[in-house]
């Protein structure tokens, strides 16, 4: 036995790859999991071929081992071929702790994989405060929660997108790499998968602008989008919106910034109307300056911008172009 | 075919949150309280393919007694009949009770289709639907965009990270969880609202299923991450000094 804790004895990190490219929010989980102190393991599912293409870049990472989960049914993704191979897996190696990053994959079969093992799972985690006890966020972000997980390990996290830094990663002097074959059998994956493709040629490439004046709910009818693109133009600023917004056909869906939108780091990001869900925040936070207007005061979106006006946009907006003729 | 939305009844968008004084939930006793808006787009495509393949819609909702609330309500949109799987301790649950009182609920239904949104606007674990399929040993797919359905086999638009999508296939039975903005939903007319009433809602007590697994220790206002400078006065000198800000302190033009 092992003389560390029992609670805390080893952490498998779950790499995500597509077509043997790292998705870079694993480098965030694999942050995640060397701050809880414990040795780490990485697991990289997927086919021979793009696990080999990824193993050399995870194994100088300080971890103790990167094991590629290979199987041919993994070339693609699938719930129940995932599933299937990490609960096998998971199982054999007994970790205390599985940590993935909470991207859209791991939202779809991770809490699978926990429940048949039947232990528990804190999904879109932004902190550890300690081996069982993890701060997400609640009510569309306006409170934090520090949540225990219960009942025997692993227990199981998925981690914020951007909640951990990449670059904190520590390198280590080259771990050793082993294949396992995966526990997968074809014939049990339901799902078939096509190849990815995107809807339409983006048009905007928001990614690229230095400054977006962004439109949410508190906009409150499609009318009054002109008033906010008065005030792009006044700021030469890209128009740009959240989700519910572009899905009301307000603003097409190329406007949307956010995780199932564009990510932007313009010099300014003014949000007009925009509570700051994380589905939002995600996309966004990385501006240089933050310009919050709403007319709730404690709207979340005001804990991360750096100027804030809690007020009536309806006023405010008129003013502030008005102000920038000057 | 015989579908299943599950739904959820949560405090309003609007709703200011208060924590309680054990700071383990928040003060919601005054909350006003509506349909968790994912799930109403998966109840408004559980309409649609009733009207185009026939069949039924059953909504199912696992809460306290003031959750038929938004069982009328779904009811009153056209869904067909409802079960309340209710419990008080279902209020704050986990998912996997969550997902146990569903699942117990709806093994003995044969249904073909269950749906669900993606997430919920309190807790949002985005788990529910998933283990719920894994309860009922139903393949799954999540964060659905489009649903086509043709004899048992289903055509899912499944939304990717960036604006990526990935068509998705598998058999029925099945559960799917449904991102906002899938359709446009429909609202509850006067017609809907007075048949509602003769609708049936039957209701089930939660039974002990999964013990729970994740326990709220405390709840808080979020850590501010950044030094924000609020700027007040009028609209007029707020908007000034905050283009004045933008230009000679931030220096953003």
């Amino acid at each position: 036995m092992s003389p560390e804790s029992p609670t805390h004895s080893l952490t498998l990190v779950i790499a995500e790859q597509k077509d043997g490219v790292l998705n870079r929010a694993s480098w965030e989980a694999l942050a995640a999991a060397q701050s809880m102190g414990a040795p780490v393991t990485i697991v990289v599912p997927g086919a021979k071929a793009q696990c080999d293409a990824v193993l050399q870049e995870l194994a100088a990472a300080d971890v103790t081992a990167v094991i590629a989960l290979e199987h041919d049914a993994l070339a693609g993704y699938t719930a129940d071929g995932f599933t299937q191979a990490l609960a096998a897996v998971v199982a054999a190696e007994a970790p205390s702790h599985v940590v993935f990053a909470h991207t859209y994959q791991t939202r779809d079969y991770a809490p699978r994989v926990a429940a048949r093992l039947d232990r528990a799972i804190a999904t879109d985690v932004i902190a550890f405060k300690d081996a069982s006890t993890f701060v997400r966020q609640m009510f569309q972000g306006k409170v934090s929660a520090d949540v225990v997980l219960e009942g025997p390990a692993p227990h199981f996290v998925t981690v914020q997108i951007g909640a951990f830094r990449a670059d904190a990663v520590k390198r280590g002097a080259g771990a050793p790499t082993r294949s396992v074959p995966a526990a997968v059998d074809p014939a049990k994956i339901r799902q078939t998968s096509e190849a990815p493709f995107r809807e339409a040629k983006q048009a905007v490439d928001l990614s690229q602008a230095e400054r977006i004046v962004s439109v949410g709910r508190g906009i409150k009818a499609p009318e009054n989008i002109d008033l906010a693109k008065q005030l792009a133009a006044a700021m030469h600023a890209e128009i740009a919106a959240s989700r519910p917004i572009c899905d009301a056909g307000w603003l097409p869906m190329e406007r949307q910034v956010g995780s199932s939108g564009q990510t932007v780091a313009p010099k300014m990001y003014l949000a007009l109307g925009i509570s700051g869900a994380i589905q939002h925040v995600v996309g966004m936070k990385g501006a240089k300056t933050i310009v919050a207007i709403n007319k709730d005061p404690e709207a979340p979106i005001f804990e991360i911008a750096d100027y804030g006006i809690a007020g009536d946009l309806f006023e405010i907006v008129p003013a502030m172009i008005e102000a920038l003729k000057s | 075919m015989k579908i299943a939305v599950c739904i959820k009844q949560v405090v309003t968008r609007e709703w200011q949150v208060r924590v309680n004084d054990e700071k383990t939930w928040v003060r919601d006793a005054d909350a006003s309280w509506e349909l968790n808006e994912p799930d109403a787009y998966a109840l408004e495509e559980g309409l649609r393919l009733k009207e185009k393949h026939g069949g039924e819609v059953v909504v199912i909702s696992a809460g306290p007694a003031r959750a038929t609330q938004v069982i009328r309500e779904a009811l009153a949109r056209g869904a067909d009949r409802a079960i309340h799987v209710e419990g008080d301790h279902l209020a704050t649950a986990d998912a996997f009770v969550v997902a146990d009182a569903l699942a117990a609920a709806l093994k003995d239904e044969h249904i073909d289709l269950v749906l669900t949104g993606l997430q919920s606007d309190d807790q949002g674990f985005a788990q529910v639907g998933v283990v719920l399929a894994e309860k009922l040993n139903m393949a799954h797919s999540t964060i659905i965009m489009e649903v086509q359905v043709e004899s048992d086999q289903l055509k899912v638009k499944r939304e990717l990270e960036g604006g990526w999508f990935q068509w998705i296939s598998m058999p029925l039975p099945a559960v799917l969880t449904i991102q906002s903005g899938i359709n446009q939903l429909r609202y509850a007319t006067l017609k809907g609202i007075m048949a509602a009433k003769k609708k049936e809602i039957r209701v089930v007590s939660a039974t002990a299923g999964s013990p729970s697994r994740q326990r709220i220790v405390s709840i808080y206002l979020p850590q501010k991450s950044k030094q924000t400078r609020m700027i007040t006065g009028t609209a007029s000198e707020a908007a000034k000094e905050l283009v004045r800000a933008l230009r000679e302190d931030a220096r953003v033009f």
